[in-house]
């Protein structure tokens, strides 16, 4: 039997995520105002999308070091619930933005590299539908997986600290500084990054579940037949 | 002189925010008549909706897998 504790954990902090995100009492700022709690649930989708990206890359050497085809279905799915957080964080960075900002698109470094990481990694998925050889394509996408991974932590994480930002954490700025994220905060933060990292987890194991189902099978149809 | 300036502007940029930031306008009379809480419920029922599906989708795996080997 599987264990399914951290499923009811990664729930369990997701409820006391909303609900405390909604309610517990958060800094009086300037511009941001109330929205300042959006970052309880926008930013998780971040850290998720990138825990998520870098599980995927561990797959894919995991992959490349002895080919088989339950580390690819590992890699793929991981990398394709990562890339729904990574639209998810965009979509609601808009919406912030938009308020805080007064446009959706900015042109602020830290969103532009996030866009470009997400389209680095949408070619991932274009490069898996392109061939058609299920070997190589574990193999191709495996490899590019690893650069995309690469190339993301500079997009996301160094890039936009070089430049002037508007966006929190950029611009020289450490990620958290005591006016980005008091201590009340954290409290909130931190459990809805852990709730949603094993949410996307889970539903990351459901896929891969259902893939390797498929390939079952497949490979008794085959006997069936030959 | 400038030494005591800088000393001084840097205390005045740390404070500065908590300082000014106490009349920010915030959700307050929203709070106080308690309708905080209808959105609270609503994100919860459509979050253990979906939990629910997400449940319902592990156990149908859970059987296939079951019924495959």
């Amino acid at each position: 039997m599987r264990s399914n504790w951290w499923k009811i954990v990664s729930v369990g902090l997701l409820i006391y995520a909303i609900i405390g995100g909604l309610l517990f009492e958060v800094p009086r700022l300037h511009i941001v105002n109330e929205t300042i709690r959006s970052l309880y649930f926008h930013v998780p989708m971040w850290f998720g999308m990138v825990f998520l990206f870098l599980a995927s890359m561990i797959y894919a050497i995991r992959y490349l070091r002895n080919p088989n085809f339950k580390d690819d279905a590992y890699s793929v799915e991981f990398a394709n619930v990562g890339l729904i957080y990574g639209i998810l964080g965009i979509i609601t960075g808009m919406i912030w933005a938009n308020y805080t900002w007064g446009s959706p698109w900015h042109g602020d470094p830290k969103q532009n590299g996030a866009a470009i990481a997400l389209l680095v990694y949408l070619a991932y998925c274009i490069l898996r539908g392109s061939v058609n050889s299920e070997e190589q394509r574990a193999r191709l996408s495996a490899v590019y997986n690893i650069f995309a991974f690469v190339a993301m932590i500079p997009l996301i994480f160094i890039i936009p600290r070089m430049t002037s930002s508007m966006h929190p954490g950029s611009g020289g700025n450490p990620g958290f500084n005591m006016y980005d994220l008091d201590s009340k905060m954290r409290m909130v933060f931190y459990p809805a990054v852990i709730g949603w990292i094993l949410l996307g987890t889970w539903i990351s194991t459901l896929r891969i579940r259902m893939r390797l189902l498929e390939e079952k099978i497949i490979e008794s149809e085959d006997e069936k037949s030959s | 002189m400038k030494k005591v300036a800088k000393i001084l502007l840097g205390l005045l940029l740390i404070i500065n925010p908590t300082l000014f930031a106490q009349d920010a306008q915030m959700a307050d009379t929203m709070r106080a008549e308690g309708k905080i809480y209808v959105v609270v419920a609503i994100i919860l029922v459509i979050f253990f909706g979906l939990i629910a599906y997400l449940i319902y989708t592990d156990r149908k795996i859970s059987k296939l897998e079951k019924r495959v080997k």
